[in-house]
């Protein structure tokens, strides 16, 4: 048994929303990085170029990468032999993107109710999924999420008839609907599998997955990579101006599902796709 | 091809922009989104003036994230600019010439260009922090309430956006997608 003071749960949280809006990834750095020199569009290289500088800048000035600096998306993998005191815990969650939100100079974009619409001005809620594991440690990913391709995001309820190449057909269309509005390069997090809400979460969790991580499963890793290389060969590039730079990775996870259903969800990501990971 | 334009916008530099052309912006533009849309649209059925003149101007889709201290502003990049299709052609019918964000137009949006003689532009989605470098002052003018959502007077040198639509209706977005595109 490990106990664990919440405090400890919202200082790492505000660090880590600021980190995250700031810095990539080691995995997506390399991936826009190497995006420069294999886009065959002019213009395409010229804005993979502009999306180095943008990190650059972003870095060395702290300002974030982009101004849309989400809506805190957090997973919480929590040890069954932690115990937990000093609070509540969503609320320390919460606290952790309030303080990370203003202290860092991060764009509030959250209403408090999605038809009334007025901003909370400190980004709160954050949307948290919970997950009990073995051990006594807590793994935190924050992974705050633009709207521009959360909007473009979709859920397909496919018949099992569907098969292999009705996942593909749904997962291609979402990328081609998406198109310029998504901010491409993307990422595409898919979840196959589960139920309505299973495979959504499932899709939102494959983006946090490194870009240069492969399924384990053998026949999902040959539908990532026979995906991408689709992806890649529809025209839209990046900024969706034309190119062969469309998307940087597609992670699949999958999960038993009903015999009467086959669950697709694809969870599109713009360039920034962000994440901080820390275990304590 | 590369291109020095000013804003406000001219007649005559708006008919000679041309889908494709890679243009840096200097002078005066305006920041709109979602919420003071609204508000502007509220506006003119109630027959109220617009907190900003439309005739020449260019609104730039965006949302800041605050500025740290002793600058201009924050990230300052594109939003999706879909979501203002319903307002737009009212705006462009009044005199709006240019609207820079990023992603597809309806088609409604597209004939209002073409009617009004205007020009669609995007800047690069997510770059939000090198656009903030090419922003030299930035103050609200209307619709302080809505935080980022404000109305903002900007003064841009050199903001980098590459035409979309055109005033001839040509689209960017169709032409070089088909350039690059594979029958799959």
């Amino acid at each position: 048994m490990k106990t664990i003071n919440v405090a400890e749960i919202t200082r790492n949280i505000k660090e880590m929303c600021i980190e995250a809006n700031h810095c990539l990834t080691p995995d997506m750095d390399h991936a826009l990085k190497d995006a420069v020199h294999t886009e065959k569009s002019t213009l395409g290289k010229q804005i993979l170029n502009q999306l180095q500088d943008n990190l650059k800048i972003a870095g060395d000035d702290m300002i974030p990468i982009c101004q849309d600096t989400g809506m805190a998306v957090i997973f919480l993998e929590i040890g069954q032999d932690v115990h937990f005191e000093g609070g509540n815990l969503e609320d320390a969650v919460n606290e952790g993107v309030r303080q990370g939100y203003t202290d860092g100079f991060l764009r509030k974009s959250v209403v408090g109710d999605p038809l009334i619409r007025e901003n909370t001005k400190d980004n709160t809620p954050a949307v948290i999924h919970y997950e009990m594991v073995s051990g006594d440690s807590v793994k935190i990913t924050v992974a705050p999420k633009g709207f521009g391709s959360e909007n473009m995001s979709r859920v397909f309820m496919l018949k099992p008839a569907d098969g292999m190449e009705g996942v593909k057909n749904a997962i291609l269309t979402a990328v081609k609907d998406a198109g310029p509005n998504a901010c491409p390069p993307m990422v595409v997090g898919v979840g196959i599998g589960g139920t309505f809400e299973k495979c959504a979460i499932m899709a939102k969790k494959a983006l946090t997955r490194p870009v240069d991580v492969r399924s384990e499963i053998p026949y999902v890793r040959q539908m990532e990579e026979d995906l991408l290389d689709k992806i890649n060969r529809t025209g839209i590039g990046p900024g969706g101006l034309g190119g062969t730079t469309t998307a940087l990775a597609v992670n699949i996870n999958t999960y038993p599902t009903h015999i009467a259903g086959l669950p697709v969800a694809v969870n599109i990501c713009c360039h920034v796709n962000r994440h901080a990971v820390r275990t304590i | 091809m590369e291109k020095h334009i000013n804003a406000p916008l001219t007649d005559e530099d708006a008919k000679s922009l041309h889908s494709g052309d890679y243009v840096y912006i200097t002078g005066t533009i305006y920041t709109a989104r979602d919420a003071a849309h609204l508000r502007m649209y509220e506006a003119l059925d109630r027959n109220e003036p617009l907190p900003m003149e439309l005739a020449h101007n260019i609104i730039y889709y965006m949302g800041p994230s605050p500025a740290r201290e002793g600058r201009p502003i924050g990230s300052a990049g594109p939003t999706t600019a879909s979501r203002m299709d319903k307002y737009a052609p009212r705006l462009l019918d009044l005199g709006l010439k240019g609207m820079i964000g990023k992603g597809k137009r309806s088609d409604a949006v597209k004939e209002a260009i073409v009617r009004n003689e205007a020009v669609y532009f995007a800047a690069v989605g997510g770059a939000g922090a090198l656009l903030s470098k090419s922003i030299t002052s930035s103050e609200v003018v209307a619709y302080d309430d809505l935080g980022t959502e404000a109305i903002r007077r900007l003064e841009v040198e050199n903001f980098p956006v590459i035409v979309v639509i055109d005033a001839q209706g040509n689209n960017l977005y169709e032409t070089a997608v088909r350039e690059f595109g594979e029958q799959l």
